[in-house]
């Protein structure tokens, strides 16, 4: 991916990782991030939100689970996560951190720190 | 045939809704290539929904989400899509269409599809601004203008169309009033009782009524400021909306000369008097009747399309007729006869004035005629499908009332007695490990009232469900709540309809893609969730092969990686082995694989195969594709699929063996490989009695015998053990294969998104199964048909077509 930087504030630069058309409707992709996976998401109003790669309950790639409205389902146990929060879905309770992503055009841009 | 005709034949279609574009999607469905396609359209929106007309004004959907076929679609089926310019004559000698903007288009085959205008009184003060009709997505979006900033509105007619709007407007902040001619509501579909019923609610929304309100004029002169009534009452308002029905628009079929009544007169053929000229939908009269539900619409569309195919066979009959009313928490459902209308007739009434219910059958000769439901209408369909059956009720007559549950009960025990008897310290989930005392507890607590409730605060049920009978036992001591008192439980939160209903729904409506599925059942939210996209995706691929899409995104992430996806994140993956055979080649293979991608663990499965355990992610491809090199396809280990076919060696080696089971296992294997199915499916063939491949606890089972071969089914090692059941025995292989894909594909068919075999025939019976595929020689045959024509798209090694597919990969940030 020809990611580049766009802008930097304190450590902090956006930087691009993918197109809107490289992440399919309802689906996910991994970037390999400085802190870890983070994925990120195309919920089916084209908004786009990114998480860490890892289910507050135990681990699970959220990459890989079911996007529904602007949730994802964890494939291991069914925990339900809001993207726009990164909170669990109650009874459960957990949070996952977001990253600040942003589209420009159909450029996804990642706010990660170096 | 194709090659030879010169050209392809035209066929032109006016109206761009509902009727027309269902008509060209069947016919596309049974002839692409047949005809040259152009569609007219007075409206500049591609196809929508018009019924979910109501829903957008109430702010429940938007109109992206009521649009049926996108202009993409036109595309793709290469037909021409003429929009905002209405035809306006047809020259039947010359056989062209001609547009308001000129545009001249020859046909061979015209369609009719210009659908209803509504009707309009002839009332003083029509014409002033503010008054509108309630028909397409201009009406809406004048009603959605008005209702922002004006806050009055009248509407005429408390009919369907009428009601709906009104609703609407009430939810967008208007204060509103309906004026009726009629002194009950509804009056075609309800009868008196339930009309009545209706408005109350209605009144205690905050809707007023006129009824019996002959509307003389609107008055006003700018522009509308009210209605005035015939007994000199006066209604104000700032918008009034005219929405008493709709009539036949038949302008264009009267001006070229074809029969006309109140509709363009059509055959059972859907033909005109020009057997050139189909019509289809709300513009025709079919044996003097004109039509404005969907259901008969759908009908229509499927025989048109099939005349048009060249079926010379296809003959349209109206279908039993029910309607809803689309108010959110009003339920209301009719169908028939709404009141006894011979001597014979019988009326049978049930109401409860508390809970406002209301349920009335109308009888003839010990069978359904009608129906008229308030306030609970889940048994509406089950009534419905007793009419169309004409099934003799005289049997469950004192129970019939009460609906499917009751009238389905043949004893009654005490279903709390069996966790009445178990200590506190019990545990009741094994997968959670939850005890009964945490869940009485957390029901008492929490005052639970619900299965999913329980599941939610204290996981019992949540997994693998086998508890769920307990949990629900529990529920019923604890809090009095009978979970399944409720009738079918819905499929998901999603939804009210149970799978039963929307697996009929799909295949009775022709419902061809998920989205189509959850807009027109009424879906509560616009994605579903991971637990029905899974299910509709399934009930769509097997109602449909070969035409539907597999959604990837709605399946599980092991159908999507084609792997088995570990705890830590990581996957298995199990290549085929054909009735649990392989060679050298092969082992070296797997062996190299496993050196190469440091693969650090492997194991023989149950299944007689090898797993390669803790293989990432992104090196899953590349390992299919040395797999693939090595002629090895994916074993489907991780899908709701054929996984394996069990053998024992069988009299090839075996001193005892009677048959040669292993090439009978390859076989069975060869024939079902890559079928997707409600759950995974597991075959196994034994050579003799001893049954060395464990045959009697799979789905189906082959155990050979001296004179043949005897056939199990329904088995299940699994959660519940449960032993096979004899279906038959048959003589000859070829036998075995039949029998095998007949009773696959009856599964496929009719159970329940995750329910095995067992559970399934738990279900139906085995009398059942054994009348549709021992029994009755034609049905196992076209059993058996389908399920290889389905077969012939599904054979196809998923692993291979993964070699294109990046989004295995891991994006990286550039520096």
């Amino acid at each position: 991916m020809d990611g580049s930087i766009i802008s930097g504030a304190q450590g902090t630069q956006w930087v691009e990782v993918a197109r809107l058309g490289d992440i399919p409707r309802l689906g996910s992709r991994v970037v390999s991030a400085p802190k870890g996976d983070v994925a990120i998401f195309r919920t089916s109003d084209d908004s786009v939100f990114a998480l860490d790669d890892h289910c507050p309950h135990k681990g699970g790639p959220l990459s890989q689970g079911i996007v529904h409205g602007h949730n994802v389902t964890c494939p291991l146990h069914n925990w339900v996560i809001d993207l726009s929060t990164g909170e669990a879905q109650a009874p459960d309770i957990g949070c996952v951190k977001r990253t600040p992503v942003r589209l420009e055009g159909d450029r996804i841009l990642l706010a990660l720190r170096a | 045939m194709n090659m030879l005709s010169p050209q392809r034949q035209r066929l032109v279609v006016i109206g761009n809704g509902m009727a027309g574009m269902r008509t060209i999607s069947e016919l596309l469905a049974r002839t692409p290539h047949r005809y040259d396609i152009t569609v007219f359209g007075a409206e500049p929106h591609p196809n929508y929904d018009r019924i979910a007309l109501s829903s957008v004004l109430a702010g429940e959907k938007t109109l992206d989400e009521i649009v049926i076929n996108s202009r993409a679609w036109y595309d793709e089926n290469h037909i021409r899509l003429i929009t905002s310019d209405a035809a306006v004559s047809i020259d039947r000698v010359a056989r062209t269409v001609t547009s308001a903007s000129g545009l001249v288009a020859p046909y061979d085959k015209l369609l009719l599809a210009t659908g209803s205008k509504p009707l309009v009184p002839p009332l003083p003060g029509l014409t002033l601004p503010g008054v509108c009709t309630f028909r397409d997505i201009a009406d809406v979006n004048q009603m959605i203008t008005a209702s922002e900033t004006q806050k009055r509105a009248v509407v005429i007619g408390g009919g369907l169309l009428g009601l709906e709007a009104a609703w609407g407007l009430k939810r967008r902040g208007m204060s509103v009033a309906v004026v009726h001619l009629m002194p009950t509501l509804m009056e075609r579909q309800l009868d008196v009782a339930a009309g009545t019923l209706l408005q109350r609610d209605l009144d205690e929304r905050g809707i007023a009524f006129f009824t019996n309100g002959q509307t003389e004029e609107i008055t006003g002169t700018e522009r509308a400021t009210g209605v005035k009534l015939a007994d000199g009452r006066e209604v104000p308002a700032d918008i009034v909306v005219v929405a008493i029905g709709i009539r036949p628009n038949v302008d264009l079929g009267r001006a070229c000369g074809l029969e006309v009544n109140r509709g363009i007169v059509v055959g059972d053929d859907m033909a005109t008097a020009d057997p050139d000229i189909f019509g289809v939908g709300e513009c025709i009269e079919h044996r003097g009747q004109v039509f404005g539900l969907v259901l008969p619409i759908w009908e229509q569309a499927k025989v048109c399309a099939a005349r048009l195919a060249g079926d010379e066979d296809a003959t349209y009959v109206t279908p039993p007729l029910s309607t809803k009313l689309k108010i959110t928490g009003i339920d209301v459902f009719s169908a028939g006869a709404l009141s006894a209308a011979a001597e014979e007739d019988e009326e049978l009434i049930y109401q409860d004035k508390k809970r406002g219910t209301y349920r009335k059958l109308v009888l003839r000769d010990n069978r359904i005629v009608g129906t008229v439901l308030y306030g609970e209408v889940k048994d509406g369909p089950w009534y419905v499908q007793q009419m169309r059956d004409g099934a003799d009720i005289e049997a469950i007559r004192d129970r019939l009332i009460l609906g499917e549950a009751a009238a389905s009960l043949t004893g009654t025990l005490d279903p709390t007695a069996k966790v009445k008897a178990l200590a506190d310290s019990a545990e009741i989930c094994g997968c959670n490990g939850v005890c009964k005392g945490t869940i009485t507890s957390k029901i008492t607590e929490l005052k639970l009232t619900t299965l999913d409730g329980v599941r939610a605060h204290t996981k019992a049920s949540a997994s693998c469900g086998s508890c769920t009978p307990l949990v629900e036992g529990l529920l019923l001591l604890t809090a009095g709540v009978d979970a399944k008192a409720a009738g079918p439980k819905p499929m998901c939160k999603c939804t009210a309809h149970g799978h039963a209903f929307v697996r009929k729904a799909i295949v009775a409506d022709s419902m061809k893609t998920i989205p189509e599925v959850m807009n027109r059942l009424g879906w509560l939210r616009p994605d579903g969730c991971h637990s029905c996209r899974p299910a509709l995706n399934y009930y769509l691929l097997c109602a449909w092969p070969g035409e539907y899409v597999d959604d990837q995104q709605s399946r599980f992430v092991n159908e999507r990686n084609h792997a088995n996806i570990q705890k830590d994140g990581t996957y298995s993956v199990i290549p085929r082995m054909w009735g649990g055979q392989t060679n050298p080649r092969e082992l070296r293979a797997i062996a190299d694989v496993a050196d190469k991608f440091g693969i650090p663990e492997m194991k023989v499965t149950g299944g007689q195969r090898i797993d390669l355990l803790g293989v990432k992610r992104e090196d899953l491809p590349a390992v299919w594709a040395d797999l693939n090199a090595a002629g090895m396809v994916s074993g489907h280990a991780y899908g709701k699929a054929l996984r394996t076919v069990k053998t024992c060696v069988g009299s090839t080696w075996c001193r005892f063996g009677t048959q040669d089971s292993t090439s009978m296992g390859v076989a069975l294997e060869k024939m079902t490989w890559g079928s997707w199915h409600p759950h995974k499916v597991k075959l196994a063939v034994s050579g003799c009695p001893r049954n060395c491949a464990e045959a009697t606890i799979k789905d189906f089972g082959v155990i050979a015998v001296d004179s043949g071969w005897e056939l199990h089914i329904g088995g299940n090692g699994g959660i519940h053990l449960r032993g096979t059941d004899l279906l038959c025995k048959v003589e000859r292989p070829d036998e075995v294969l039949e029998y095998c894909g007949a009773f696959l594909q009856l599964y496929r068919e009719e159970a329940y998104y995750l329910d095995r075999t067992a559970p399934y025939l738990e279900r139906v019976g085995l009398d059942y199964v054994k009348a549709q595929v021992v029994e009755n020689a034609e049905n196992r045959r076209a059993l058996y048909d389908r399920f290889l024509y389905a077969q012939t798209f599904a054979q196809h090694d998923p692993w291979a077509a993964q070699n294109e597919n990046t989004t295995f990969k891991t994006l990286v940030p550039a520096e």
